[in-house]
């Protein structure tokens, strides 16, 4: 019976992850946004764990390593851009442009 | 009870979510997004995973969200600088994908799961019974052992990156 509020405050912490995504610049906010994303599917997972069986738990688990893996890396290039550019405005950081 | 329980925490990671995405500070942004962690394992909780709820607990408002607010202090990014939202085109066209990507995904939440997949009756009772850390190790460590074994490498391959990308010369 939680089903139902459980998928629409995911639709809606996804929506917020994507807005945030398309409105920000700063790149440790959008990251951040991802973040947010990762967690509304997390929160589908477990809500219809509760109906489809513990496999949804399961993929919870696997999806939260592969945050922190995403989270260590994603980090670490913003680390070398900012050393390069002296910034995280994703406005000043074009070096993949022609 | 339960589901009033259920939409308190939900609104509480709603309006979290809205500050997080709001916020000029990034600091006060990551604290937002704390904020929403948190009130997702109290949804956790209530919804039959606690095992997922404290993972979610010293995971990701534990270690990944210290490792954003390092490296938000080492850039020195704390204070609110000017406004790093995008210009009132780029705001429209961004509202508007996100309103549409809402409708469809609402109107995806009310398709029913096929029946192939449900489970018999009963199997989440025994499940419980068996205690939810239990549950969620079995197919941990049986069906999905492949899967198990490859997210370690994929946390290695992200230790060494991480080392090789932050580090000024090798």
């Amino acid at each position: 019976m939680l089903l139902e509020p459980a998928l629409v405050i995911s639709a809606v912490l996804f929506t917020l992850g994507v807005a945030g995504v398309l409105l920000r610049r700063n790149a440790i906010v959008i990251f951040m946004c991802v973040e947010l994303m990762l967690n509304a599917v997390n929160l589908t997972f477990v809500a219809l764990a509760q109906r489809l069986g513990v496999g949804g738990q399961v993929f919870v688990f696997f999806v939260m390593a592969v945050a922190a893996a995403e989270a260590a890396v994603g980090l670490a290039i913003i680390l070398a851009v900012y050393r390069h550019k002296q910034t995280v405005n994703l406005q000043n950081i074009n070096i993949l442009k022609g | 009870m339960t589901l009033t329980f259920f939409w308190i925490f939900g609104v509480v990671a709603m309006a979290a979510g809205l500050l997080c995405i709001t916020r000029r500070s990034p600091v006060a942004s990551a604290l937002w997004l704390v904020t929403t962690l948190f009130a997702l394992a109290a949804m956790y909780v209530l919804l039959d995973a606690q095992f997922i709820a404290v993972l979610q607990v010293l995971v990701y408002a534990g270690a990944i969200m210290v490792l954003f607010l390092f490296v938000i202090m080492l850039l020195n990014l704390g204070r609110p600088g000017p406004s790093d939202l995008k210009g009132p085109v780029g705001l429209g066209i961004g509202a508007l994908l996100a309103g549409t990507l809402l409708l469809q995904l609402r109107v995806l939440g009310h398709a029913a799961p096929p029946a192939a997949i449900q489970l018999p009756e009963g199997t989440m009772a025994a499940l419980q019974q068996q205690g939810m850390v239990a549950s969620v190790a079995g197919p941990l460590f049986d069906a999905y052992l492949i899967p198990f074994e490859i997210t370690s490498l994929l946390l290695l391959a992200a230790i060494v990156g991480a080392v090789v990308l932050a580090k000024r010369r090798l």
